[in-house]
């Protein structure tokens, strides 16, 4: 006999409402669990079907995933603190401080979000040696290298306009030398500097443009990179088995049989 | 669309030189959206770059000469300036480092300039002694005002051994 919760799930699933958004319908077929990935905003971005052994620890260490995970934590805990933070010179140093000493939890969710800023950047470049190391950046999946080297370098400058968000001396003196960086590009390098400051100093201007690269512009770009690389995995024929493994003919096309899915 | 305006139109690309009408409009409309986007980056390059900057002035008033005693190096945390007065005269250097823009300080036990980011040195006349700075410290010119205070303008680099006598 079903219990209570199985019975109230089953009368749920009957309802107009729920079948009206979720339409692959009730049903445990290979057909029912694909079309339960496919119609899903979300899930569509992924494989219908992953290897078994692939999903295990040992094939992709979950690096990537776990990338993902603490960009998730990133974005929630951020959310967060831009409650209390104000992006301005005067306020901007004692907010951080009233967020450590004053807010319940607060300090808390700015060390989370710190730490998670360090685990992202780790992770990243652990996620790529591994993918490096395998060779699992090769055809068909060059492409999708390519989009995760655009993320490594959203992340770094996530991790950087983050950086002078305090407004401490570190802040102060890193970001100055980090523009002074950018403004060695030959010809245009001082206009660089110039527009990522909005001025010639660190300042009132530089404060709020990191402010709205770091919680705006890069988040944005960030999630849309995220997109299309998901999507690339399905398309490139799914996560990368090694050629010498027991059936990886079959489980991985070559670039030249390789077909849409 | 009828068959005889292809067959025209045709004819007419044939001859040479001359477009047909969908190629002009073609390069017309591609023309037009080229023009639109140049404008759109002008446009956004323009509201990018602050007309109007709350920055403090390139010219600082640095107070009277006789608080600058001979042998003295004077730091201004402020304006980033060192005064230096020595037997020549007075001068004032640049305290930003030429390599990635600290400020460096005046090392009075070393008799030098030292930069606390990367470890680059000059002596007191801005000339660099070690480290990965790529130039000297800029001169910055100097000169005395009718009520007779130091002025510096930051903005205006001077060549080198330029003392002002007062």
């Amino acid at each position: 006999m079903p219990s209570t919760i199985e019975t109230y799930f089953d009368k749920l699933e009957r309802t107009r409402v729920w079948k009206s958004i979720f339409r692959s319908g009730k049903g445990s077929s290979t057909l029912h669990n694909a079309l339960a990935i496919q119609q899903n905003v979300f899930l569509h971005l992924f494989p219908t079907k992953v290897r078994k052994r692939m999903l295990g620890l040992g094939a992709t260490w979950y690096l990537g995933t776990l990338t993902l995970g603490t960009f998730l934590v990133l974005v929630v805990t951020g959310i967060l603190l831009m409650l209390y933070y104000h992006p301005s010179v005067p306020q901007a140093y004692s907010d951080v401080k009233d967020l450590q000493f004053i807010v319940s939890s607060g300090l808390f969710l700015r060390n989370l979000h710190r730490w998670a800023a360090h685990a992202m950047v780790f992770l990243a470049f652990a996620h790529m040696f591994r993918v490096f190391y395998r060779g699992a950046y090769r055809a068909p999946r060059e492409f999708n290298w390519v989009v995760g080297v655009v993320l490594l370098l959203v992340t770094l400058l996530l991790s950087y306009t983050g950086y002078l968000l305090p407004w401490d001396q570190l802040a102060y003196w890193a970001i100055t030398v980090g523009t002074n960086i950018s403004s060695a590009v030959p010809l245009v390098g001082e206009k660089i500097r110039f527009l990522l400051l909005g001025g010639h100093l660190v300042n009132a201007n530089a404060l709020l443009r990191f402010y709205v690269l770091h919680t705006v512009i890069l988040p944005i770009s960030a999630v849309l990179f995220l997109a299309i690389h998901f999507w690339r995995i399905r398309k490139d024929g799914g996560l990368y088995v090694r050629e010498s493994e027991p059936g990886a003919a079959a489980a991985q096309p070559t670039s030249e049989e390789q077909k849409p899915l | 669309m009828p068959k005889m305006t292809t067959t025209t139109q045709t004819h007419l690309s044939q001859e040479g030189a001359e477009l047909d009408r969908r190629e002009f409009f073609t390069r017309l409309g591609l023309g037009s959206l080229g023009v639109a986007a140049a404008g759109t980056l002008a446009f956004y390059y323009q509201f990018l770059s602050p007309n109007v900057l709350f920055e403090p002035s390139p010219i600082v008033n640095a107070g009277k000469a006789i608080n600058f005693p001979r042998g003295s190096v004077t730091l201004d945390v402020d304006s980033a300036i060192y005064l230096v007065h020595i037997a020549e005269g007075f001068f004032s250097l640049s305290a930003i480092c030429t390599h990635l823009g600290c400020m460096t300080a005046w090392k009075p036990e070393l008799n030098m300039i030292a930069c606390p980011c990367h470890g680059s040195r000059f002596n007191r006349e801005g000339q660099k002694l070690a480290g990965p700075a790529p130039k000297p410290l800029p001169w910055l010119k100097t000169w005395l005002s009718d009520d007779g205070d130091l002025m510096v303008d930051r903005s205006v680099t001077i060549p080198e051994l330029q003392f002002l006598r007062v």
